[in-house]
């Protein structure tokens, strides 16, 4: 995994809650077996004016000018902006892969699906939560100034307005280490053999119909 | 030992190792694996050159791109195909027991498991897949995982993990006639909101959980995702205990007693603390039917469609005048007045056989109505469907002109070839009513199998309560 430790980046305002999996990656999209190339339909519904199929030139496709993301102010953007219950819906880790595809490194919302925001840290990708007043004035500053940037300082855990204005936000120490030294979880997990299987040898005592 | 809930006890049974954190390792028991969110996580660990650490602990079957008409012919599109097939290639590879599409055991993965008696009282078990919040139904602690977690309980049968809180949803009283799982949980997520639930763990408990079967019980737990809850679980009683007497994977002979005994164990003590208790009255609960883009946008069958100039801020108000957009819906419309154009029954929410019994008691001497073009039931196994038709359920839904199909997620999600066309409304007993989540464009109203059944047979939505 990439490991995550300062970013700066434009920030792009997408002024919607409850963005549920389906919309940031739709289903046939899924028929993927590979982990990568879903970037060009990150929230496809939205972004294009046609119905989009795997396999499609997507670089042909027509483009919808209201959609946010398609602004050219936003072009380049790698810090998402986003409403509550960001990610909600199903568990495909499709989602946070699609996002990274297309450039982001940091999403920003007052709250997170459960399932997704554990995804996200799978993938280099951080998920911040702050409270909804901070990301309604963020989403006003966004929206005022073209070119609006954040810095994303996780070993310091603040985020950093164009004004210098430091807003500390909270992570779990175990998932920052992870994420700041780019840690793969497998490999941790493999340093803690002999307690699985001590725990295996216990169970199989305790409960041995598990086991069959 | 201070009083614990049936989360801690599920929880504190499989713990492996603490980070300082509190990040914590834990061991999972069971693993359902379906071809969609897997395929990534297989190729992982071949790059590595790992193996599953625990290859019993594993069911596969492919559910989501299988198509529900003329199976003897394959798989018509090349990319569902080659999906399916590299999940029955992952699972030759590494020895994984599959029921394959052929297999009459092959089903929605959130369906075989309970009936395999693979889902067990005490277990961890996770899926790629959000509604594995299904099988705590059998108190078993069941959340969905991302491909990178499947990966690494493939690996290693564990997963790190934090805990969540614990939230007590209490359903005390009689449920009304015509009243079911469905209903009460999406009165519960009405009432809560799709988020209210993040954080937590939901315990669903009170008499009226209690009187619910096993079926109707898992209707709850797999929504308890919608209301944004890590998982869903209801404490053992006799019912779960009936439910898996005799099943295939379920312990025999004396193993059952010792299992039996230790089921008993997993209930909530009498003064366990809960972090959240939310409480329902059971009589209270009526027909429910969501009238926009998220499970929480849902209303009673006498209800209407809400104002957006009544919403409670700002951000709810733009939000629902964009799903009323979405849904082409005017503020105070009668529910009742909302005719449809297809009816799906099916899903892991509503495919299992009480489902069917409702749905076919609606339909049952009735005909499909003429403005609806299309109502089908999927149901959600191989044995389902057998046990329906030996009932003659498949009669009864043929006569009233009911497709009758083969077994998996279908229209629920759309990634087969049964789909909403642009602007289509769907009276569905699925889970999600998203945008586009049943085809681009569609419009989907989540409700109870017998309200699906009545909507197909009257063209609009209709009070089951009122029907004889
Ligand atoms: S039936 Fe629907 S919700 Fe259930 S597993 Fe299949 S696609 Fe997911």
């Amino acid at each position: 995994m990439k490991p995550f430790v300062k970013h700066q980046g434009l920030v792009v305002p997408l002024d919607r809650a409850n963005v549920d999996t389906d919309a940031i990656i739709p289903k046939q999209f899924l028929k993927s077996i590979k982990r990568t190339g879903f970037g060009p339909n990150l929230f496809d519904e939205w972004r294009y004016l046609d119905h989009g199929e795997p396999g499609m030139d997507n670089s042909k496709r027509p483009l919808n000018p209201d959609f946010v993301l398609n602004r050219p102010r936003y072009r380049g953007a790698s810090i998402l902006l986003a409403r509550e219950n960001f990610g909600c819906g199903s568990s495909r880790e499709h989602a946070p892969w699609a996002l990274e595809d297309y450039g982001f490194r940091v999403l920003i919302a007052p709250s997170f699906a459960d399932i997704f925001y554990n995804n996200c840290f799978k993938n280099g990708l951080l998920p911040i939560v702050l409270p909804a007043e901070v990301v309604d004035r963020l989403f006003k500053e966004t929206e005022a100034h073209e070119g609006y940037r954040l810095t994303v300082d996780l070993a310091a855990q603040t985020v950093t307005t164009p004004s210098g204005e430091a807003i500390p936000f909270e992570v779990d120490a175990e998932r920052k280490h992870r994420l700041l030294n780019g840690l793969d979880d497998i490999g941790i997990t493999l340093q803690h053999v002999d307690k699985i299987k001590a725990y295996e040898a216990r169970r199989k005592n305790e409960t041995p119909w598990l086991f069959v | 030992m201070s009083a614990r809930t049936l989360y801690d006890k599920l929880w504190d049974a499989h713990v492996v190792h603490v980070e300082p954190d509190g990040t914590t390792l834990l061991y999972i028991d069971r693993h359902l694996v379906h071809e969609v969110t897997s395929p990534q996580a297989f190729e992982g660990l071949k790059l590595n050159g790992r193996k599953v650490w625990r290859v019993a602990s594993v069911l596969a079957t492919p559910d989501h791109n299988v198509p529900t008409t003329d199976r003897d012919k394959g798989i018509a599109d090349p990319v569902s195909r080659i999906q399916v097939e590299t999940l029955d290639a992952n699972c030759r590879e590494f020895g994984l027991t599959e029921f394959a599409m052929n297999d009459r055991r092959q089903g929605i993965v959130h369906v075989i498991g309970p009936e395999e008696g693979f889902t067990q009282p005490g277990m961890t078990l996770v899926c790629g897949d959000s509604h594995t919040s299904t099988h705590g139904a059998f108190a078993a602690l069941a959340f969905g995982i991302g491909t990178s977690e499947v990966e690494h309980v493939l690996a290693t049968q564990c997963l790190w993990q934090k805990k969540s809180k614990a939230m007590l949803v209490k359903v005390e009283g009689t449920l009304g006639h015509g009243i079911t799982g469905k209903d009460i949980v999406l009165a519960v997520i009405g009432k809560i909101g799709t988020a209210g639930g993040t954080g937590y763990a939901i315990e669903f408990g009170g008499s009226a959980i209690r009187a619910l079967s096993m079926e109707g019980r898992m209707s709850i737990c797999n929504m308890a995702i919608e209301a944004g809850a890590r998982a869903g679980m209801v404490a053992v009683d006799d019912k779960t205990i009936e439910y898996l007497r005799g099943r295939p994977y379920a312990p025999q002979g004396e193993m059952w007693d010792r299992a039996v005994a230790y089921w008993r164990t997993l209930v909530s003590d009498v003064d366990a603390k809960f972090d959240a208790v939310v409480e329902l009255k059971a009589e209270e609960i009526k027909p429910q039917v969501t009238w926009g883009t998220s499970p929480e946008m849902v209303v009673p069958i006498d209800g209407r469609v809400p104002d957006p100039a009544e919403a409670p801020n700002a951000v709810k108000r733009a939000d629902w005048e964009r799903a009323l957009q979405y849904m082409d819906l005017k503020p105070h419309t009668p529910i009742s007045d909302i005719a449809v154009d297809k009816v799906f029954i099916g899903s892991c929410t509503n495919s299992r056989i009480e489902d069917l019994r409702a749905a076919a008691s609606v339909a049952k001497g009735r005909k499909v109505a003429a403005n609806v073009k299309l109502a089908m039931v999927v149901p959600g196994s191989g044995l389902v469907k057998a046990q329906a038709e030996a009932e003659g359920l498949d009669q009864i839904f043929k006569a009233a002109g009911f497709e009758w199909r083969e077994p998996g997620c279908s229209m629920c999600l759309a990634m087969n070839a049964d789909r909403l066309e642009p602007g289509e409304r769907c009276a569905s007993t699925s889970n999600r009513n998203f945008e586009g989540r049943q085809g681009q464009g569609g419009r989907t109203h989540l409700v109870s199998p017998a309200m699906a059944a009545a909507a197909a047979v009257f063209g609009h939505f209709v009070d089951v309560r009122q029907l004889s």
